[in-house]
This record gives structure tokens, sequence and C-alpha cells, in this order.
């Protein structure tokens, strides 16, 4: 690790958001606010774990509530892609210098978010990316789940020629020019792969660093079998029409 | 004999047309239909009267576009605008599909706003 000050910036403390979408993640979340805020982390980050509660109907919002655990609450279930929006315009409008998504399943252990935010504090990326694939270690998902990672990987190259082992890791971390472009726009379902084509044609920075990740301790995967053609076929439609529309507009413009 | 079947059919057909049209003005004054989506429908209701009373205008249209079987121009005119309408209802499905979006993020971060200045005071 660099010693502190010796590059700009390195004498402030950064704001780390750490935002953690969740919808009926009762058995996993206090868990996994209680490990972040046990996790000894350097003191140039000021960790704020923030849950954002998308229309929990089990009983998430009271543990929340009783633990003082802080939250974004969603009247409306809008899916992985809003939720996860709703957190980055939260970072962005409390001047938070970098948010991190983080699954509210426990897939993405606390203990590794140093090596996210370190490319960001560093300023060597604007994105990073935690990926499984670049060091086998740790859980690796189904063969089915690493067929759509290779494709993705496949059809992101194909679009901005930017190669990323894992385009489906929620694990993330963004800095403030991100969370700026991701306000205005953030792909609704299935964000991950859709928005590295959002992120390279804004000429962002994406790096990928190994993290080593855990089988969920609860909840579903957003991704489940039955849904995976569906899941490829979307993707891959809205890839095409991101590039399409950053690439012929030259200025964003959404409906 | 024929002309009292086709008279007989003519009377059904404008009679639909006005109930139908009396429907679409019900919905818009009880304020379940907004204006602006009930003009197409009153349009194809005033065209469904037309064509009821006015009863060889299909005949002459379809001599006019050169449409052998006359009565094909009205499953080609309703399909085309029935898809048209539908493309148009996905437009509107999919701008308010944004907008509730941005709304239930906006009320969540205005939420948690108010929760931190109630806890502060």
């Amino acid at each position: 690790m660099l010693p502190e000050g010796k590059e700009k910036g390195m004498s402030r403390v950064l704001k780390v958001a750490v935002i953690i979408p969740c919808c009926n993640e009762q058995d996993s979340i206090l868990n996994l606010v209680n490990e972040i805020e046990n996790t000894v982390f350097p003191a140039k980050y000021s960790i704020y774990p923030l849950v954002i509660n998308d229309c929990s109907t089990d009983n998430t919002r009271d543990i929340l509530i009783s633990n003082h655990i802080a939250f974004i609450d969603l009247s409306v279930n809008l899916g992985i892609g809003g939720a996860v929006q709703a957190g980055f315009k939260y970072a962005c409008q409390n001047d938070f210098d970098i948010a991190v998504q983080m699954d509210g399943d426990g897939q993405h252990p606390p203990g590794e978010l140093e090596k996210v935010l370190q490319p960001i504090f560093n300023n060597q990326a604007d994105v990073v990316i935690g990926s499984r694939y670049i060091v086998k270690q740790g859980f690796q998902s189904s063969a089915l789940r690493r067929f759509g990672i290779n494709y993705f990987k496949r059809l992101n190259k194909f679009l901005t020629g930017v190669e990323i082992h894992d385009s489906t890791s929620g694990y993330r971390a963004i800095s403030k020019k991100t969370m700026e472009i991701v306000s205005d726009y953030y792909p609704d379902e299935y964000p991950e792969p859709e928005s590295i084509v959002l992120y390279s044609l804004n000429n962002l920075v994406i790096k990928e660093v190994p993290v080593i990740m855990r089988e969920r301790t609860g909840g579903q995967s957003s991704i489940r079998t039955y849904k995976t053609i569906y899941y490829m076929f979307k993707v891959t439609l809205g890839s095409i029409f991101l590039y399409i529309r950053l690439k012929l507009n030259g200025k964003r413009h959404f409906i | 004999m024929e002309n009292v079947i086709s008279y007989r059919l003519q009377i059904i057909a404008i009679v639909t047309a006005l109930v139908f049209m009396f429907f679409i003005f019900r919905l818009v004054a009880k304020g379940k239909l907004r204006e602006e989506y009930s003009f197409i429908w009153i349009v194809c209701t005033v065209l469904l009267l037309l064509f009821s009373i006015w009863r060889n205008g299909l005949d002459v249209i379809a001599n006019l576009l050169g449409i052998y079987y006359a009565p094909s121009i009205i499953f080609l005119a309703a399909i085309f605008a029935i898809v048209i309408f539908l493309v148009h209802l996905s437009v509107v499905n999919s701008r308010q599909h944004k907008q509730i979006k941005d709304l239930t993020q906006e009320m969540a971060l205005l939420k948690e706003k108010l929760d931190k200045k109630v806890t502060q005071e």
C-alpha cells in the first residue's frame, strides 16, 4: 500500500458508499452489514453501508430499522438496476467519492472491498469490477452461467473493444465522474453487462481486479435457469441498442 | 328480401357504432380515459358510422384503389390501425416506466432526507 500523502488527494479521507440492493434478504442482510462494520479498513476510507430496500415483503425492513442500518426505501419494486441507480443517485447527491455495489446475499465478501477501491483511490480507473475469473479461486458458479459470461465477454469486446472477464459481476466500485453518468441513465434489468457498454462508450477507464467470491448465503440469484434465454436476449438487445444510441447521437439522449 | 336483410344489418351496424361512441364518451366524462387517447376511438367510431350509413362507400373506395374484394379493405385498414396504435401504446408504456422509476427513486431519497432531519431534531 502507498504511504499516505504521497499522491494528490491522499491526505483527504475518501467517502465510500457501499450500496447494497436488497429484496427479501432477511437471512443475510444483518450479517453482511455487521461484517462490513467489523472489517478494518485503512484510515483513508470512510465506509458508509447503505441498503436499498427494494420493496421487500419479508422482515428485511424491520431488521434494518431495529438495527439502525442506513437504508433507502423504494415504494415500488424497481428491480436490481433501478435499486442500484437509486443508491448511485444518493451517493452522487451526498458527495461521496466512491460508490461500491455489493450484493445483499453475502456473495461479495467485505474483506475484498479494499481491492476494488484501490484503483479508484490511485486514480487508475473510473470503474473497477471485482472478477471471479482472473484468478480462479473461490465460488465459480454454474457451467451455464459461465457460458453466458463467455458470450457477454465476446459481445462486449465486439461492441467496445474492451475485454471484461466477469461482466456479470455485481461487485463494482465507481468514481464520482461515473456516478454522474449513471445517475442520468442506468439499465433497468440485468444492468451489469450492459453498463459496461455504457462505461466504455463514455470513455471511462474500466479495470478488473481479482476477488474471491462466496456462495450465496440466502436469497436467489436474479438469473435463474429458465430465465437464461430471456436474459441473454435482453442483454444482447440492450447492449446493441445502447451502443447505437450512444454512437449515433454523440450525446446521451434517453427516453 | 335481400334488401330487408341488408337494412337490418345496416341498422345493427349504426346502433353498434353509436353504442360504442356512447361508451367512449362515458369513459372520458368519468375521467377514466384521457381525451388524447379517446381521440383515436372517436375517429374510429365516426368512420364506422360513416360506412354504416354510406353503404356503397366501401365499393367506391375499393374501386378507387383497385381492390377486387371490397371487404378486405376493412381488414387491411383495421390491422394497420391496430398495429400502429399498439406501438403507440408501447411507447407510452415505456415512457411511464421511466417516469415511475424516477419518481420512486426521488421519493426514496426524499424519505431518507426527511428521516434524517426528524431524527436530528
